[in-house]
This record gives structure tokens, sequence and C-alpha cells, in this order.
């Protein structure tokens, strides 16, 4: 079986944001980059599937600059067979521009299983996967929590307020990752070798006319100093008393 | 011009995020120009009439017994109805999770901008244009949406539902050619009753817990002061990775994000990714040992304290209030 893992390269979680000059993207001088926290669970979901019951390919692919090819590295020292980059100069495309360009590289490729993370941990749109599943006619489940195979079918768990909504789904399908559906692998030191031989094809990417504009990226606005009321039991009163007649909360 | 809004039900129940969503509408209609119209798809009419009162003018009904249940492509192609119907300059959802699978559907049938998860939205000279928070909250980003309709998900909690006009909505019927034997993706049941307890993103009031509190047994006392506030529980990763609470109600960058009245976190260092998902709620709350700990940063009241200590005298304080009132 093919799988496919859409994966984006991302400022790893720990960066202190800063604003680039244009005051519309990220500054990029000084961040690391990871592979979006969800991504690993995605990757780490067709591992496993591929590993133990149903031997095939895991294909990762990635819209991006050069500089993605380091993170699709990642996912291969993981696990994964083969990556495919699609490139581009665009500094980031939306959501529509990014899943036009996959779902063309999509088109034909006979993915029984096509993956992505909830949402990607830069710009939590959480929108890719499913426009994707649209644009290729696929079905889609998103922020899958539980994921069960069983031949051409699927059936996915996934959190909704209050509970889980359990689906069933027939192949190919698409599916968008939550957290706590498995625990992702690091990519042992063999992997890591063995990922430097493994193809990197590059391809254009064809985004099409954005549907979004970026105007501002900000910081928020700072919240007001902490104010610490006191120490211990004898604090407690006053914080009732602050909640009740201050922020009017209790 | 006119405003849509997608009006999510469940159990045959309209959910309240469709109130601060018709709020939100409500406003930018005064702005844009209405009127604001509802799209409901669902089994029978949940009592769609109730929402003129919060601001809509009418509501499609798009009824089909697949509709109790949700159907992301039923619920889409209804959606893509009512935009071919009613024509909106802005589609707007709530960014639960029904919203925010539906949304992005719509948004790649009609090859349109979508904004997920919004907490301002502006419309200026006629332009709309929306306020996310990204990087996990750490910074804002303004967009502004090239072509019509614009969509946008809105954050619970966030918006404020519209004053209660006194109005009632007409309802009329919404055709959607559908068939449910087509379906390949089919929500077969819940596997834990939905609405039972309030979900983490709905609650007023969250008490979290973390590390600090050293063992799974002593969420006992977040339970009782959660249960003398009438709040949910909620935990940091370090616990649930710990197997001490359940993922869901892990708040953070990958857990949830909410914007509660109050939040109040016990043993919980405030490390970025926790900040991520609790630091736009109105009061924060810190009760920890250590006065160094990064939480009192963003907590309005802090009390440096042992949780052992500090937590049953505040239950006790809570309940003689409420016992008060
Ligand atoms: C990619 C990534 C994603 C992440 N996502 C999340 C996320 O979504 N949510 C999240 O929470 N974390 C997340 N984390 C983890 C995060 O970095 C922290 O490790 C975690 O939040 C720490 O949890 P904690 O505050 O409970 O524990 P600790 O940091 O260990 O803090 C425990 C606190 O308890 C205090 N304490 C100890 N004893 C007492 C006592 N008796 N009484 C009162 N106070 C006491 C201590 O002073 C300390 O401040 C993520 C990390 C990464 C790398
Ligand atoms: N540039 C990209 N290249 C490949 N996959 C992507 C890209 N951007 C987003 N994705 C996938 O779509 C998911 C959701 O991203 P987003 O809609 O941006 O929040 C991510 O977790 C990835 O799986």
């Amino acid at each position: 079986m093919i799988q496919v893992v859409c994966v984006k390269q991302v400022a790893d979680t720990e960066t202190r944001v800063r604003v680039a000059a244009d005051g519309r993207n990220l500054d990029p001088a000084g961040v690391t980059w990871i592979l979006s926290p969800y991504d690993e669970i995605a990757v780490e979901q067709a591992l496993l599937i591929r590993d133990k019951q149903a031997p095939g390919e895991v294909v990762v692919v990635s819209v991006g600059g050069p500089g993605v090819q380091s993170t699709l590295r990642n996912a291969l020292a993981m696990g994964a067979d083969r990556a495919i980059h699609l490139k581009t100069e665009t500094i980031g495309p939306d959501p529509l521009q990014v899943a036009r360009a996959l779902a063309e590289e999509l088109r034909g490729a006979g993915a029984e299983l096509v993956w992505f993370g909830k949402q990607a941990a830069d710009d939590d749109q959480a929108q890719v996967g499913p426009m994707v599943a649209e644009l290729l006619g696929l079905p889609c489940v998103t922020m899958a929590a539980g994921f069960a195979l069983d031949g051409g079918k699927a059936t996915v768990e996934r959190e909704i307020e209050g509970g889980r909504e359990v689906v069933e789904v027939t192949l190919p399908a698409a599916i968008t990752t939550e957290k706590g559906l498995n625990d992702p692998r690091y990519a042992s030191l063999k992997g890591i070798m063995a990922a430097k031989r493994k193809p990197i094809e590059e391809k254009p990417a064809r985004l099409g006319e954005p549907a979004l504009e970026v105007v501002a990226l900000e910081l928020p606005p700072p919240r007001g100093a902490g104010k610490v009321v006191g120490q211990g039991v004898e604090a407690v009163s006053v914080l009732v008393r602050l909640l009740r007649e201050e922020a009017k909360v209790i | 011009m006119s405003i849509l809004v997608f009006v999510e039900q469940r159990d045959a129940r309209v959910r309240s995020i469709v109130r601060e969503v018709l709020g939100e509408a409500s406003r930018l209609a005064a702005v844009l120009g209405g009127p604001v119209v509802g799209v409901c798809p669902a089994a029978s009419d949940p009592g769609l009439a109730t929402l003129g009162d919060a601001g809509a003018e009418r509501v499609l009904l798009a009824a089909h017994e697949a509709f109790a249940r949700y159907d992301a492509a039923g619920y889409t192609l209804a959606v893509v109805a009512a935009i071919e119907a009613v024509k909106p300059q802005v589609v707007l959802f709530g960014a639960s999770a029904m919203g925010r699978d539906l949304a992005p559907r719509v948004a790649a049938r009609l090859g349109v901008g979508l904004a997920t998860d919004c907490t301002a939205l502006a419309a200026d000279g006629g332009r709309l244009t929306a306020t996310r928070p990204v990087f996990a909250g750490k910074a804002i980003q303004k967009l502004a949406f090239p072509r019509v309709p614009a969509l946008a998900s809105l954050r619970p909690k966030v918006f404020a539902p519209a004053a209660a006009s006194g109005r009632t909505a007409t309802v009329e019927p919404l055709t959607v050619g559908f068939d449910p034997a087509a379906a390949r993706a089919k929500v077969v049941r819940m596997a834990a009753a939905a609405g039972a307890r309030v979900d983490l993103t709905e609650a007023d009031v969250i008490v979290s817990g973390g590390r600090g509190l050293q063992d799974a047994g002593n969420f006992r006392l977040i339970e009782e002061l959660a249960e003398a506030l009438g709040a949910a529980v909620g935990a940091s990763r370090a616990v649930v990775d710990a197997g001490w609470r359940p993922h869901s109600e892990q708040v953070g960058q990958t857990g949830k994000t909410v914007s509660p009245k109050l939040y109040v976190a016990v043993g919980i260092s405030g490390a970025i990714q926790h900040l991520a998902g609790m630091s736009s709620s109105r009061c924060i709350v810190a009760i920890n040992k250590d006065p160094e700990a990064p939480i009192f940063k963003v907590a309005d009241y802090g009390v440096v304290g042992r949780f052992e200590e500090v937590v049953p005298a505040l239950i006790e304080a809570v309940k003689q209030l409420n016992a008060q009132v």
C-alpha cells in the first residue's frame, strides 16, 4: 500500500517570535526548523501501518523553499522511504495554495492513505488536510485520536466537545492526526545514516493565486504584569475577595 | 450584501457557539450591511425561529435524516448550496470541532480564503480583516481576503452574543441533493456521551493541575475546587504524558486552546507551550510554591504556596461564598 504524508517545516515551538522587516512574516534569523509536531504523529502512524499491517511505501511530501529538505530528511530518518520536495520561492503560501500544489502531486499517485497533521505549529490554520481531500474528492477525517485499519476501510476516532465521534471511512482517504494517536519515534543513528541515501525528488509547486493576504504579523499586547497577592493560606481570603470584587469572575 | 452563519446543532439542539457567531455577524452587518442569514443542516428543525432573538433574520433549514449527526460531505453540500442561494459577502463558522472540520472543505470547494480560529473581525472601508493568533498565540496575524465570500471561523468564548432582540427568524427550507448511499465517511457512533460535561473549550472557568501535584491522586483536590467553582478540569502536558489525566484535558500548544473567564493553574510552571493554550484567558490565577515560576508573569493573581495547603483553603472559601448567595 502506498501512503503519503504531507509534512511542513516550522519554527521550533520554543522559538521567540520576531517579526520580519516586512511586518508580515516571521523573522527567520536564528530560528531552528523542525518537522511540525502533529506531522511527526502523521509520519509515525504511516510507518506503523507499513511495518505492522500493510507493507508498501511511505512517501513524504513538503511544499516550501530550499530549507525544507532538512525536514524531509528528518522524516526519512524516522523511516519514510522517499521524499518529494515541491519547490516554491513564495514565503508563507496560504493553505489553499499549499493544498492545490499537494493535490496536483497526489492526483494519480495511487496513495491509499494520505496523512496530515491536525494543524501546522506556525499558522495553526488546520485547513490543508481537508482542502486537499476536497480537491481530490477523497473522504477525510480530521483530528484522529484513534485509528484502526481493516482491509479497505478504517475506523477513526475523533475528539469532539465532550466526547469522541467514531467515523468509518472507505479508502482511499485523507486523515489528519491529533496528539495521543501514537508516540512518534526518535530517529535512530542508523535511520539518520540511511536517510542520507534516500532520494528527494524536486519539482516545482503549482500554488495558483492566493486566497488570503497577510496584512500584518504582530506580537500580542503584553499582559499586565502579574501580581502576587500573597503567600500560603493567608493569601486565600485576599484572592477570593479580588476575584469577586475586582475581577468579578466568581 | 449579506452574512451567512453556519448554525451547528448536535442532538437536535443548537449549540451555544452559534449565538456568539450570530452576535459578531450582527455587529459586522451593521457596518457591511445585512441581513444575517443562517444555514442549518439537521434531521428536523431544532427551533431555528428562536435564533431571531440572537440576530438571524432568516435561517435556511437543510433537512435530511442523514443530517442528524455531522456528515462532512453532506454538510459541505448544504453550506455551498446556501452560499449559492444567498450570495453572502462573509460566511462565519464557530471554530468548534465541527466548524473547523467543515469550513476548509467549503473554502476549497469555492476556491476562497478561510481564516481559522479568529479572535477579532473588522470591516474597514467595506473590507473584512480577520485577526487570529498564530505560533500558538505567540503572535497575532491579520488577514485580508482577495476573494468573495470571505470565510472565517471564530474562537469559542471570545465573541459576545447579541443582546436579545425578541425577534423571531423566518425558517425556510433549503434543498440539498445529497445521497447518503454514496457516502464514504460516516459517523457511526459516539464513544462518550456528547454534552455530558462541559468541554474545556466551552467552559467559563477552568481549574488545571500540573506536575507540582506530585501524583494522580492529588487531582482529587483539583476536581473539588473545580466543582466548587463550577469549572472544567484541565491539565499540563507533563501530567497527561504521565498518564494521570486524559489527553482531552491537556491545555497548550499540543492540547486545547482555551479562553475562559477564569483560569486557575495549580502546580503548573508556565512553560511557553502551556501558556500558548491559555494566555488569552480573561483572568489567570496561579498557585505555585516557586515564586520564580514563569506562570506568575502572566497571572493576574498569584499565590506563592504549596497546593496541599492553599487549595483546601481555597475550596473552603469558595464554598462559603457559594453558601452566601
Ligand atoms: C512540542 C512541544 C509541545 C508541548 N505542548 C504542551 C502542551 O500542549 N501543554 C503543556 O502543558 N505543555 C506542553 N509542552 C511541555 C512543556 O514544555 C512543559 O514541559 C510542561 O508544560 C510542564 O508541565 P508542568 O508545568 O505541569 O510541570 P513542571 O514544569 O514540572 O512544573 C511543576 C510546577 O509545580 C510547582 N510545584 C511543585 N510542587 C508544588 C507544590 N507542592 N505546590 C505548588 N506548586 C508546586 C513547581 O514549582 C513547578 O513550577 C510541550 C513541549 C513541547 C516540546
Ligand atoms: N507547506 C506544506 N507542505 C506540506 N504539507 C503541509 C504544508 N503546510 C501544511 N501542510 C500539511 O497540512 C497540515 C495542516 O496545516 P495548516 O492547514 O497550515 O494548519 C500540516 O500539519 C501538514 O500535514
